[in-house]
């Protein structure tokens, strides 16, 4: 990790770290400000925000009406016209009504206008299911975003990467979907709701600087070296690979892409080509998903060092169940199962 | 009309006319009809209901004041007023007809709407920044850009500063406060919003004006905007030009059951004016009594503009095919470049021959600015716009996904 040496750690969970995250731009730029549904008074329903308001004022973290398109339009305006807001949607699920404003506006603006004018505002929203959430708490509509000319997607795994990786979409000159994989909040998670719950409070990648750092986009995370097999991840399905790979016993590299778009093919390619074998996972549906993306290149780009063809395990396509929830999940035993199936000789 | 009856209880609304109907409008007799009167510029809202249902008049068909709104403008001010409008027009229709010698692929007249957009620019400052539809060009006249670039944008030549990146008439132009045109309708609203919520929160006094055409407020973003300039109390005027017609659909369609498009702000609280969108002076004072209120703090107002749209949506639209010919001709709303030259002469201050003269000097300087265009490119001519150029501005850099596409391209 690259932490200066004198820098002062405390351990966050990622909530906490999101929030310093903001805390520390808003402190730094008068030009940042912050605003959402609940995101004011109360500090969000997922307790994100909390205390800016108290610090920062009235004026620079506030509450929205529940409209997300008018929420991500008036931030594209405060945009160009200078400031940097950084908004959040409360839920992935409900980020559809502003796709319009994301999609056609924030990304499209700085192209249409040949630069004269850009939106660089930060779009923060949960993702990720294991919580209950059923159908409308539960998606991951990575792809729908990643498919868009002039938008980068960012998902990180962890609050020291969290912190980074924020930090650095409040400061890009261009839109960032910031993407938070809301089961990863309070801790890590193997992918088995019948292991006991862990947190951040112990672990090496909740000990966090308090003040300023970034991390650059366009750079995967080596989450762990291996010599047999390439696990490309991001988001919750991280810590459902180590999971698996410490069931499983196999000697596998977990690639945390944390940067969907741009993303890092080059660690991809080096990756596969040391490996010569694929896992693909992402908690998303399946079809049109973001592995498809990803098979497509490293097939194009490994496919003289494949010994196996590529596997992908995901969502199914169907929406988010609410009491089938872990028949839906990709979690540690279908993870595992995967791992075993493209080891076979 | 036989086989359009409608055989069911689901009301769906019709215009009065179709083509085929001789249009009739002699019961709408305006200058006999009286008009609200000039209310203070902070007034409560809900006082202005009658603005929003009535009409903001500053003079008759016949360019004659009367009543309270007239903004008593020097001659020298509606000189140049009518010479923009003047411009506005000519440009357009120098353009369309370039648009039918296949020199650009596209082109929007604002023909019978130039004092909507001329009024506007020259009753606000040129810092405030206006968040434009396509059919406000003449905002751009009012504030000297250059009509060759406007040319060059439209010919996506090889002068043209958005280096061909958007379709003819989605201008961008921030040095002259003029907002990058989107062709998704409606989504400017709501930014022109959070710009004015910027304007607030830096503590200037510059404000943002946003611009729709009648059957965009039906989209979201309508509902939005006014709801933020609501509740954030934003320096923002929200202007809806109803032209009547939003492509082939009438405005009854976007309008339902409402007596007005600008009563749609009193429910959001905010003053609400409907104008004479072709007087040209009624326009200038709604305008600068809405920007007034906007600098006091008293917030935003939703002015709806009504006008008529004189000819086809844009170069690709016919209106005789759903409208019957010769309504423009007979709406009794006349035409606001005959209104305010009406309006001159009776002062005094104009007459025919300058008129005629005036737009002789234009037409010649349109002509000679539009050879200077062409002869950077046209549509028509093999493009000189550099291919590497469509990979940047995607991003503020161009990144490694996109440097390896262009270099699939070969360049």
């Amino acid at each position: 990790m690259p932490q200066k040496n004198n820098e002062q750690m405390t351990q966050m969970n990622m909530i906490e770290a999101i929030r310093s995250a903001m805390d520390v731009k808003m402190s730094q730029d008068p030009d940042v400000l912050v605003f959402g549904e609940d995101v004011g008074y109360f500090g969000g329903v997922f307790r994100c925000t909390a205390g800016l308001q108290e610090k920062h004022g009235l004026h620079r973290c506030f509450d929205t009406p529940i409209a997300e398109g008018g929420i991500i339009g008036a931030a594209v305006g405060m945009g160009a016209y200078g400031l940097r807001p950084v908004v959040e949607i409360q839920f992935a699920d409900y980020i559809y009504p502003a796709y319009d404003q994301i999609c056609s506006e924030a990304a499209r603006l700085r192209y249409r206008s040949n630069g004269e004018f850009t939106a660089p505002l930060t779009i923060r929203t949960p993702v990720g299911g294991g919580i209950h959430g059923g159908q409308t708490h539960s998606q991951s509509p990575e792809a729908l975003f990643t498919h868009i000319s002039g938008l980068k997607t960012i998902i990180p795994s962890n609050p020291y990467d969290a912190k980074g990786l924020l930090i650095k979409a409040i400061e890009d000159n261009d839109p960032v979907l910031f993407l938070e994989p809301k089961r990863l909040y309070n801790g890590p998670f193997s992918g088995d709701p019948h292991m006991p719950a862990r947190n951040w409070s112990k672990h090496e990648l909740g000990l966090v600087p308090e003040g300023h750092y970034t991390i650059d986009f366009e750079k995967a995370r080596t989450h762990r070296e291996g010599a047999n097999l390439t696990i490309l991840c991001y988001g919750t399905m991280v810590w459902v690979a180590e999971a698996a790979v410490e069931a499983t016993g196999v000697d596998a590299e977990i690639l945390d892409l944390r940067s969907l778009l741009p993303l890092d093919l080059d660690a991809i390619v080096k990756s596969v080509n040391k490996t010569g074998r694929c896992l693909i996972l992402h908690e998303a549906t399946r079809t049109s998903g973001f592995g498809a993306e990803l098979i497509a290149e490293v097939q194009q780009h490994c496919f003289y060092a494949l010994e196996k063809p590529i596997v992908r395990v995901t969502g199914w396509d169907t929406p988010y169940p609410h009491a089938l929830e872990w028949e839906y999940f990709p979690g540690l035993e279908r993870c595992s199962d995967a791992i075993v199936r493209i080891m076979e000789d | 009309m036989a086989n359009r009856k409608n055989t069911s209880n689901l009301h769906v609304p019709e215009p009065e006319f179709r083509p085929g109907d001789l249009p009739d409008y002699s019961s709408i007799n305006l200058d006999k009809e009286q008009w609200p009167g000039k209310p203070d510029t902070l007034v409560d809202a809900f006082e202005t209901e009658s603005h929003a249902t009535g009409l903001v008049r500053a003079m008759k068909l016949n360019g004659e004041v009367y009543g309270e709104w007239n903004p008593n403008l020097k001659p020298d001010v509606l000189i140049q007023g009518l010479r923009n409008m003047l411009l506005t027009r000519i440009v357009d229709k120098r353009m369309f007809a370039m648009q039918r010698q296949g020199k650009l692929s596209f082109y929007m007249k604002s023909i019978g709407e130039e004092a909507i957009a001329v009024a506007t620019a020259m009753a606000l400052r040129d810092s405030d920044m206006v968040f434009p539809t396509y059919r406000q060009q003449g905002i751009l006249m009012t504030r000297g850009w250059p009509v060759l670039d406007l040319m060059n944008q439209c010919l996506s030549n090889k002068a043209d500063k958005l280096e061909g990146k958007a379709i003819p008439i989605c201008y961008s132009v921030r040095e002259k406060g003029f907002y990058s045109i989107s062709g998704n309708l409606g989504t400017q609203m709501i930014q022109a919003v959070g710009w004015a919520m910027a304007c607030a929160y830096k503590g200037t006094d510059s404000i943002a004006a946003a611009f729709t055409g009648e059957g965009a407020t039906a989209e979201g973003d309508f509902h939005y905007a006014l709801n933020f300039a609501s509740t954030y109390r934003a320096p923002v005027i929200i202007n809806v030009v109803n032209n009547q017609w939003a492509i082939s659909t009438f405005q009854g369609i976007a309008a339902g059951q409402s007596r007005s498009f600008a009563s749609r702000g009193l429910g959001f609280g905010l003053a609400s004016l409907r104008v004479d969108g072709n007087d040209f002076l009624a326009v200038y004072a709604a305008v600068k009594w809405a920007a007034e209120r906007a600098r006091k703090g008293g917030g935003a107002t939703v002015i709806e503009h009504f006008t008529y749209r004189k000819e086809g949506h844009s170069t690709s639209d016919d209106p005789s095919a759903y409208r019957p010919k010769g309504e423009a001709e007979i709406w009794p709303f006349g035409d606001p470049i005959d209104r305010l030259k009406e309006h001159l002469i009776k002062l005094g201050e104009w007459s025919q021959e300058r008129q005629d003269a005036l737009i002789a000097e234009l037409k010649a300087h349109v002509l000679e600015t539009y050879k200077k265009a062409e002869s950077m490119g046209t549509l028509a001519t093999p493009t000189n716009i550099n291919p590497a150029t469509m990979f940047e501005q995607v991003f503020e850099e161009v990144p490694t996904h996109l440097r390896r596409q262009r270099q699939e391209l070969g360049i």
